[in-house]
C-alpha cells in the first residue's frame, strides 16, 4: 500500500497529466485522447515513484528506460514528461505544429525523455526486448517498462517479443498491458476478440497479474511483486477505461481520435478540480 | 584464384570485430547454421542472440540493443530482411536514427534451389527509399571483410547484401575500401561496366575481356557502396567514355540501374543500357542456369555494351 499521503500525492500527479493532456489536445483541437487518458495512473506511478530517472540528465546511463509502444498516446506522455520538468509546460502548446519536438507519435530524435521512437504499433515491445537483454548482458540493475495497447496486442510482432522476452527470461521488463477494451474501429470484442488476454500472457510463460488500471495502490502493488519475482518478464494487464476522466469522451466508441475545442478541454479540466 | 565462402568471412570479421569491441553483437532468426555464425556463438554465446523464425523482432530487438549502446548485425535471408522486416527496419531503426547493421543474404539468382519466395530481385530498390541508410553488396572476400569493418565504424544504420557462398578474389588483402567511393578495376576509354555484387562484377570483369578482343576499350567499375552512391566517379566516366552498362543480380528498376541512370539523365545524359532483371520473378535453378535464363552475363553485358556504343553519335 502507498502511505497515504503519496497516495494522495500520486492522485495528484495523475490528474495534472489528466489536465494537461487534454489542454494539449483541445489547443490543437484533435487528437488521441481517449488512449491517452486511460494511462495517466499508471504513468504517474512510473514517472512519480517507480522509475529511477533524471529529468535533468534525460539520457542518465544509469536510469530506467520507458517506452511507450502505443505511440499515439504521446501527448498523455508528454504531459508527463513536461510536469517532470523534462520541458517547458509551454511546449505543449506545439504539439503537432510543423518543426514541433511533440509530434502526435513517440520520436526520441526530437523529445527529451522519450527513449524509443514509436507509432507503429507492435514494434515498441521487440525494442525493449533488446534494451532489457542488452542490460541483463552486461549486469546493470536498471527496468525496462513498456506500456502497449490492447489493440497492438492483435500485431504479431507482440507475440514474437512476448515469446523471446519469456526465452531468455528477461526479468527486468515490466509491461502494462492498457486494456480499455476499445480500439479505432469499435470493441475490441467486435473488431477481432483478444481472448483470455491474461491466459494468453501466462501461457507465454510470463509473469502475469490483471488490476484495475485506474486504482495506484493496485498498479503499485503490482509492480512491486512484479520486481521481486526475479525470474520471468512481467505482464500487468491494466484494466482501463478508454477516455477516463473526461465526461465528454469516457467509454465513448469513437474517443479513438476525435476532435474537440478548447472550450470542450476547459470544461473537462474544471470537473477534474 | 583462390576461392572463400563469403559467409565465413562474414562470421571470421565478426569474431575479430567482437574481439576489438565489446559492443558487437551477432542476430539470427534462425539461419545461423545457413549463415556459418555458429563460430561466432562457440566464441560468443551470450553475444550472439537467436530469435527464432522471428524477422520483425530481429530487427525490433535489434533495434533496441542498439538503443542500450550495442552495435548489432541482424541477419536473415534478404527477402526476409527487406521485404517481410521492412517496416520494423524503417521505423525501429532507420526512422529513429539508430545503428543497426541488417544483413540480407542469398541475393538475387544465389537463391537457387530455395527458388521465387526466397530470391530477392528487390530488396535494394526496398532499401534505397529509406533515407541515409548505407547500402552495399562485396564483391570478394577481400572487400567483404573490409566493408563489414566499415559498417561497424559507420555511426548509423547498413544494409550489407551478403553473398553467402564461394566467390573468387578480386582483391588483394589489405586494399583499402571507403563507403560510397566505388572502385574502378580498369580503366577504359569506350564505354563504363558498373556493377555491383560479386556475381555480376566478375561477368563485368570477363566481359571486358570479350570486349577487348573485339577492339573496345571498357573500364570496370566495382560499385560495392549502391548507396550512397558515387556520383562523382560515375560522373567522371560518363564524361570520359560517354556509355555507361550497368549489371547487377536485381530487378534494373529500383537497382544500381535505376541509381545511376538517375545521375546520369538528371546530370550528364549519355547513351546507357542495363543489365538486370527486367520485371520478373525468381524461380527455382541452378545459379548458372538462372544467370543464363536471366540473362546476368558476360555476353549479355558485351550486346549491352555495343548498344550503348553505337548511341553515343
Amino acid at each position: 500500500m502507498l502511505a497515504p499521503a503519496e497516495h494522495a500525492r500520486l492522485t495528484e500527479f495523475a490528474k495534472e497529466i489528466r489536465k494537461k493532456t487534454l489542454y494539449t489536445i483541445g489547443n490543437l483541437g484533435v487528437g488521441h485522447i481517449g488512449g491517452a487518458l486511460s494511462i495517466a495512473e499508471v504513468l504517474a506511478l512510473l514517472y512519480g515513484k517507480v522509475m529511477r530517472i533524471d529529468p535533468n540528465n534525460p539520457q542518465w546511463e544509469d536510469r530506467d528506460f520507458f517506452i511507450l509502444s502505443k505511440g499515439h498516446a504521446g501527448p498523455a506522455l508528454y504531459a508527463t514528461l513536461a510536469l517532470k520538468g523534462y520541458f517547458p509546460l509551454s511546449e505543449l502548446d506545439t504539439l503537432n505544429r510543423g518543426g514541433t519536438n511533440l509530434p502526435s507519435h513517440c520520436d526520441h530524435l526530437r523529445t527529451k525523455g522519450i527513449d524509443v521512437t514509436t507509432g507503429s504499433l507492435g514494434q515498441g515491445l521487440s525494442v525493449g526486448c533488446g534494451v532489457a537483454y542488452s542490460l541483463l548482458h552486461d549486469g546493470k540493475q536498471q527496468y525496462v517498462y513498456v506500456v502497449i495497447g490492447d489493440g497492438e496486442s492483435q500485431e504479431g510482432q507482440i507475440w514474437e517479443a512476448a515469446m523471446f522476452a519469456a526465452h531468455y527470461k528477461l526479468r527486468n521488463m515490466i509491461v502494462f498491458t492498457d486494456y480499455n477494451k476499445l480500439q479505432l474501429d469499435g470493441k475490441i470484442d467486435d473488431v477481432m476478440s483478444l481472448g483470455d488476454l491474461a491466459e494468453k500472457w501466462r501461457s507465454f510463460g510470463w509473469d502475469t497479474r490483471q488490476v484495475d488500471g485506474h486504482d495506484l495502490n493496485a498498479i503499485h502493488e503490482a509492480v512491486i511483486n512484479a520486481q521481486n519475482q526475479q525470474t520471468r518478464p512481467a505482464m500487468i494487464i491494466l484494466d482501463t477505461i478508454k477516455g477516463k476522466g473526461a465526461a465528454f469522451c469516457e467509454g465513448l466508441e469513437s474517443n479513438h481520435n476525435m476532435s474537440f475545442s478548447m472550450e470542450t478541454a476547459k470544461q473537462a479540466i474544471a470537473e477534474l478540480g | 584464384m583462390n576461392q572463400k565462402e563469403m559467409r565465413t568471412v562474414y562470421a571470421e570479421t565478426l569474431i575479430e570485430l567482437a574481439h576489438e569491441d565489446p559492443r558487437i553483437m551477432v542476430l539470427e532468426a534462425d539461419l545461423m547454421r545457413a549463415h556459418g555464425t555458429q563460430i561466432f556463438k562457440d566464441v560468443f554465446p551470450r553475444r550472439t542472440v537467436g530469435v527464432g523464425v522471428a524477422e520483425a523482432n530481429l530487427v525490433g530487438v535489434s533495434a533496441g540493443l542498439s538503443v542500450a549502446g550495442k552495435i548489432p548485425f541482424a541477419a536473415t535471408f534478404a527477402t526476409f530482411a527487406s521485404r517481410r522486416a521492412f517496416d520494423q527496419f524503417f521505423i525501429s531503426a532507420n526512422y529513429a536514427g539508430l545503428n543497426v547493421k541488417l544483413v540480407g543474404t542469398d541475393p538475387g539468382v544465389s537463391a537457387a534451389f530455395n527458388g521465387g519466395t526466397h530470391m530477392p530481385f528487390e530488396d535494394i530498390g526496398l532499401m534505397r527509399m529509406i533515407p541515409d541508410l548505407v547500402i552495399v553488396e562485396p564483391a570478394d572476400p577481400t572487400s567483404l571483410k573490409e566493408i563489414i569493418r566499415l559498417c561497424a565504424a559507420h555511426q548509423g544504420n547498413t544494409y550489407l547484401r551478403l553473398h553467402r557462398k564461394a566467390l573468387p578474389q578480386i582483391y588483394q588483402a589489405g586494399e583499402r575500401f571507403e563507403l560510397g567511393k566505388g572502385k574502378l578495376l580498369h580503366d577504359g576509354g569506350d564505354v563504363t561496366l558498373v556493377a555491383s555484387g560479386g556475381l555480376l562484377v566478375n561477368e563485368a570483369l570477363k566481359a571486358r575481356e570479350l570486349l577487348k578482343s573485339r577492339g573496345i576499350s571498357a573500364a570496370v567499375i566495382d560499385m560495392h557502396t549502391i548507396k550512397p552512391l558515387d556520383e562523382q566517379l560515375i560522373l567522371e566516366y560518363a564524361e570520359k567514355t560517354g556509355a555507361i552498362v550497368t549489371a547487377e543480380n536485381h530487378q534494373v528498376a529500383g537497382g544500381l540501374g535505376a541509381a545511376v541512370s538517375l545521375v546520369l539523365s538528371t546530370r550528364h545524359p549519355i547513351p546507357m543500357e542495363m543489365v538486370g532483371i527486367h520485371d520478373r520473378f525468381g524461380q527455382v535453378g541452378t545459379q548458372d542456369w538462372l544467370m543464363q535464363h536471366y540473362k546476368l552475363t558476360a555476353n549479355e553485358i558485351v550486346q549491352k555494351a555495343f548498344l550503348a556504343i553505337e548511341r553515343k553519335n
